[in-house]
């Protein structure tokens, strides 16, 4: 079944890439093939790429239980928050946050977590920021 | 330590360090000692993650995952990395070789390719893809096809109409490999871990290290393999616009095909983790030539380095050698020495670099995480970068699920641009005649390859190999 899915994914996929390529604008001093060309022909090949697990699907993997893909879901949202968060309160806290927030879930004890996380972040710190100079975000706080 | 960090490769190490060599104030010839040996160097540190984590540290050693991380999970760690730094010195030490004697010749062969044999070449590497990268031949084709689909986005090259960007500002520039490379890798791993957390957990596979020698016999077995993989890098390296990712992709390609008579490859064969190393430190060194020679680079970081020489006032070509000899034997003489600087401190080094990433998986994987978005926030500044790269986490979680290979995706982003253009520089010529591309007997040879190299694998499987269901969705 989810390779099916995957196949009628694809096939849907290259129908909307192929109708949005065929909207790109050409000017009129063109080369022969213009910018259009290629990206219906990519999409072309998708399609018929997907027509194959659609037809022949390979047997179903193992998808997480609902509690796992809680998790999950639970981590992308603590990485767009941590991407929020960067500009604004800056990189140690937002990463000690986000990243002692990972640790626990992945099974280190909340103490711990947040102890791992303040490590990440300082060590980051240190060496991006004081050894190789990459401009990390600043907060409001200088750090 | 920047090539063994996932998502800092060589081309963000070189790219980083340019203020630094500014604000320095050196002259050409240190400056470009300084990045070509952050070059070499993070070359040869892209494979340690690879191997013991199954995450690339930059996209070259995207191949070492393949064999070294089953020599990890077999308690070969230490044999694995061991083995990779010598091949790596092998590869990169020939290759300057190769740098020094060849460059003249090998430029000549350089020349003989015009934009339909290029186009041929792309289609050639993208047909064989599918032999190495995945089981199903399908799901390569449209890993690849997701990849070149995903380069076309931002504006054209040749018209400057922008292409699929919906209005997006952001993407007028196109999506960079590094994001997706760096979500469909690191972030797809960060989240497979959690899959896993607490239950049967394939808890930090880097623990069993063994011993931190290569065995005699190993080396006998792989010596053949470092020969033939430098010289298929160094050739790889030297074809411009091809680079290091194509040197161990085809290195291994050819390896596999050679050696792999028992269908060891991609389960923990030491030939498999020497192919890749030997090819892409061959086609570093071998990168060089077309770049220093003609001008024209090999890979995305000499481009970086084409630029810094351009902005020391020093213009790359055929009168460099008699210009500014002293750049370029200066450069040379440094990547001898660096080279086997890089050799000593990786053999003795290799206990180390285990150490530090032997910290468990719940601690490593959060700081995996935080030098991703590090990583990207610090080239280019944008949360919009940083929402990409968590979306192609996500992608790239379900896609391995699904056993659709990352590779190709990556090699798409990368190669995608290029290819276009090779086929729109062909038809350029020919006036929209098609029949260039099969023009000339270089042109219909690879052709030929590539229309074997896509077919073949489906025989050989359908005969021989009987799928092995479960390995296929882990190891990919």
């Amino acid at each position: 079944m989810s390779d099916r899915i995957l196949g009628g994914a694809c096939l849907l996929l290259a129908v909307f890439y192929i109708f949005f390529a065929t909207k790109i604008q050409v000017g009129f001093m063109s080369d022969p093939m213009g910018p259009k060309a290629f990206p219906v022909l990519i999409g072309v090949i998708l399609a018929i790429a997907g027509i194959y697990p659609l037809v022949r699907p390979d047997p179903e993997p193992e998808w997480p239980g609902f509690g796992r893909l809680m998790e999950i879901v639970f981590a992308v949202a603590v990485m767009v928050g941590y991407t929020y968060a960067l500009p604004e309160i800056g990189f140690t806290v937002s990463t000690a946050v986000a990243a002692g927030l990972l640790s626990w879930r992945l099974g280190a004890s909340p103490v711990k977590a947040a102890i791992a996380g303040i490590l990440i972040a300082v060590t980051i710190f240190v060496l991006f920021r004081m050894v190789l100079k990459l401009s990390l975000a600043l907060g409001p706080w200088g750090f | 330590m920047i090539g063994a960090l996932p998502g800092l490769g060589p081309t963000n190490g070189v790219a980083i360090l340019i203020p630094l060599a500014f604000t320095l104030g050196l002259p050409a010839t240190p400056a470009l000692i300084l990045l070509t040996s952050v070059y070499y160097g993070a070359m040869y540190g892209g494979r340690i993650s690879s191997i013991l984590l199954n995450i690339p540290g930059d996209e070259p050693a995207l191949m070492t995952t393949l064999d070294g991380y089953p020599m990890t999970k077999k308690g070969q760690a230490g044999e694995a990395l061991a083995l990779s730094g010598i091949a790596s010195f092998v590869g990169a030490f020939f290759a300057t070789w190769g740098l020094v004697f060849l460059a003249p010749q090998l430029v000549k062969i350089a020349l003989l390719f015009g934009p339909a044999e290029y186009f041929a070449l792309f289609t050639l590497a993208f047909a064989t893809l599918g032999g190495i990268a995945s089981k199903n031949q399908a799901k390569a084709a449209i890993a690849a096809a997701i990849g070149i689909g995903i380069a076309m986005i931002g504006v054209d090259h040749q018209t400057g109409v922008p292409r699929l960007t919906f209005g997006e500002i952001h993407l007028y520039e196109g999506i960079s490999f590094l994001v997706a490379i760096v979500g469909l890798f690191a972030i797809s791993e960060v989240l497979l871990f959690l899959e896993h957390a607490k239950g049967k957990a394939p808890e930090a596979a880097g623990t069993k290290l063994g011993r931190i020698t290569v065995p005699w016999p190993m080396l006998k077995k792989t010596s053949g393999t470092m020969a033939r993989s430098t010289v298929v890098g160094f050739l790889a390296g030297v074809l411009p616009g091809a680079g290091a990712s194509l040197g161990s992709f085809i290195a291994y390609t050819i390896e596999k095909r050679v050696s792999d008579k028992d269908g060891t490859f991609g389960k923990g064969d030491p030939r498999g983790v020497a192919a890749p190393e030997a090819g892409n430190n061959a086609a570093a060194g071998g990168a060089l030539v077309p770049m220093l020679a003609l001008g024209v680079p090999g890979s995305g970081t000499t481009a970086v380095l084409l630029a810094m020489l351009m902005a020391l006032n020093i213009t790359p070509g055929p009168l460099l050698f008699t210009q500014h000899p002293d750049v370029v034997w200066g450069l040379i003489a440094a990547l001898f020495i660096g080279n086997i600087m890089l050799l000593l401190l990786n053999v003795p080094m290799v206990g180390l670099f285990v150490r530090v990433l032997q910290v468990p998986s719940k601690y490593l994987m959060p700081a995996v995480a935080m030098i991703s978005f590090v990583g990207i926030y610090g080239i280019s500044g944008s949360t919009f970068d940083l929402l990409l790269m968590i979306i192609f986490g996500v992608v790239g979680y379900i896609l391995r699920k699904l056993d659709v290979p990352m590779v190709p995706i990556i090699l798409g982003i990368l190669l995608g641009n290029e290819m276009e253009k090779s086929l729109r520089r062909a038809l350029t010529i020919s006036d929209g005649d098609v029949s260039i591309l099969w023009g000339s007997p270089l042109a219909i040879t690879i052709w030929a390859l590539a229309i074997l190299g896509f077919i073949a694998p489906m025989l050989i499987g359908r005969f021989l190999k009987p799928r092995p269901k479960k390995d296929a969705s882990v190891s990919s």
